[in-house]
């Protein structure tokens, strides 16, 4: 048994730091790197350029980040963890293998875990009564059978694990828990039991510090924002994790950021709901057990985390097509620049009511003024400029489209000093909602195949 | 006691993000003897009140006394969440800050302890 393992964060989303998994695998030891791609609007995005082209559907970024790291990978023996294969983890795959063949690497092993897409068994699980009810809502789901976009179940770290154990030095997942990827590696090198429910508490725990990215090394840090040394050069969190369930989270030297007891606390909090109840597939973890202590420059002990068994559902996330909506911005200069911002929403909004378009709402939100605090948001005596931020949702895209011809005309129609459009006119998106519901653990089979090039 | 009326932001940090249409906000006292006076004075009808015509919905708190921290849901707050909602903030990612403008009552002598 190893008497302790070093786990890198890689990536937070999709979209965070392109070079920040090279960074962790090049900048000081690490036994695994993990990297999150995945938020509920990852899917579907992935699904449409999926229905695009067949061999698409993953974290395009990804090939190209491993292509980078593989000879480092290769020769430290780092092994690579990510969900973001999205809902084309094979396409992914064979992505990786064409950038080893490339660099002449054979005997790759890559791992992928599938099982999760049910997009294609709704119907069947429905005829077996298996309803797939609005979790939240409770509403039948027949509302929007015909407009579901992307059907995912949430595998947690179980067959992350067996993909290790045969081998595979990458693993490449589909819609896998954030805090699965952190907590595979734990289980396997040290032999926890898949009912040790403290241990896998301590890992899912340890997972959700790190899936984040930066967030719980200095970034996005409300306690002390302009204590964090060099955010340009911020090192990602590496979680050095041991058999007993303590953990420590820590960061590479020599690179910018925070790890204190405050920064990970805030990340502790960050998207949770019931402290005493975070589910996993893994286990539920209790965070009111969590203890913490500095034990040294950018170093924070994380344990007694306690943990209870696992419920017998997964969750799963589907996504449908809810309608369209636009939005786009005006800015209003001094002087009266929030009174001129006001007339030119009232102007708008009589000119919409007059061509008789329906929208499910209509909001308007003046940036630099109350877009984030609402009506917390003080008058100042003189306010400089203003941003007029409107939006609008509907069912019918022709009349969302309308709003957008509608928003440039304010600028020699409405009131003066206006400027700001030079991205032209706002166009119709499609609206993606989300249906959380639950299934059956005994109805959702994981499959993992590891080859190797 | 001397009562010294403040923001929430000189005892206190947090952070916030999005469960479905509900803000989740983590508050957490910047020393263990701040802690009590979150318990006291964060109430959920206190924070429900402050968000008001934020908060369309209920207010949710929870504690985690081993982190010094509350965690409140505030439901029916992000004009119908992530990946539908008009806001600018459709994620609550600045309700952390909007929390920190509260203002509490404190023991005065608490604060140069």
């Amino acid at each position: 048994m190893n008497t302790s393992i070093r786990i890198a964060s890689g990536q937070g989303f999709w979209g965070d730091l392109i070079d920040a998994p090279y960074h962790q695998v090049t900048r000081g030891p690490i036994d695994y790197l993990m990297m999150d791609f995945l938020a509920e609007v990852t899917m579907s995005i992935m699904q449409k350029q999926k229905l695009r082209d067949p061999a698409l559907g993953y974290a395009r970024d990804l090939p190209a980040q491993i292509g980078r790291m593989l000879p480092h990978l290769v020769e430290k023996n780092v092994k690579v963890i990510t969900n973001g294969g999205g809902v084309n983890p094979l396409a992914c795959r064979d992505a990786i293998f064409r950038e080893a063949e490339r660099q002449g690497i054979t005997g790759l092993k890559v791992g992928v875990v599938v099982g999760d897409d049910i997009l294609d068994r709704i119907d069947a699980l429905r005829a077996e009564d298996i309803e797939l009810r609005n979790m939240e809502s409770g509403e039948s789901l027949a509302r929007i059978r015909d407009r579901i976009v992307s059907a995912n179940v949430y595998f947690g770290a179980f067959p992350i694990v067996e993909a290790l154990r045969q081998g595979a030095q990458i693993i490449i997942t589909g819609r896998t828990t954030d805090t699965g990827l952190t907590l595979a590696p734990m289980i396997h090198e040290f032999g926890w039991a898949a009912d040790d429910w403290d241990r896998l508490a301590a890992g899912t725990v340890a997972g959700h510090i790190l899936e984040c990215g930066g967030q719980s090394s200095g970034g996005n840090f409300l306690g002390d924002w302009k204590s964090v040394p060099d955010l340009a050069h911020i090192g990602f969190p590496i979680a050095e994790a041991h058999p007993d369930g303590t953990v420590f989270i820590t960061k590479h030297e020599n690179t910018g950021g925070l790890v204190s007891v405050a920064t990970v606390k805030e990340q502790l909090l960050y998207e949770i709901g019931d402290p005493r109840e975070y589910i996993t597939p893994d286990c539920i973890a209790d965070f009111t057990s969590i203890r913490l202590k500095q034990e040294g420059e950018n170093r924070v002990r994380v344990s007694d985390v306690r943990g209870r068994p696992d419920t017998p559902f997964y969750k799963v996330s589907a996504s449908y097509h809810d309608g369209y909506a636009a939005s786009g911005t005006l800015t209003y200069a001094w002087p009266d620049a929030l009174e001129k911002a006001r007339a030119a929403d009232a102007i708008l909004r009589t000119r919409l009511a007059d061509l008789g378009l329906h929208f499910d709402e209509i909001r308007s939100e003046y940036v630099g003024h109350d877009s984030c605090l609402g009506p917390l948001a003080t008058m100042p005596e003189e306010i400089n400029e203003v941003v007029l931020r409107v939006g609008v949702r509907g069912k019918d895209k022709a009349h969302v489209a309308r709003f957008g011809q509608e928003l440039a005309p304010l600028i020699l129609t409405g009131p003066p000093s206006v400027t700001g459009f030079a991205g032209g006119r706002p166009k119709p998106s499609d609206v993606i909602a989300y249906w959380p519901a639950l299934i059956p653990k005994t109805a959702v089979t994981p499959q993992v195949i590891v080859e190797e090039n | 006691m001397a009562t010294k009326r403040i923001r929430l932001i000189e005892i206190a940090h947090a952070r916030s993000g999005d469960k479905g249409d509900a803000g989740n906000v983590g508050v957490i006292a910047r020393d263990e003897r701040f802690y009590p006076v979150l318990l006291e004075q964060l109430t959920a009808d206190a924070v429900k009140r402050h968000f008001e015509g934020i908060c369309f919905g209920s207010v949710d708190r929870y504690e985690l006394p081993n982190l010094g921290a509350l965690n409140f849901i505030l439901h029916n707050t992000l004009g119908g969440g992530g990946t539908v909602s008009l806001k600018n903030d459709a994620q609550g990612k600045t309700l952390s800050s909007a929390i920190l403008r509260m203002e509490i009552d404190i023991d005065a002598t608490l604060l140069n302890a």
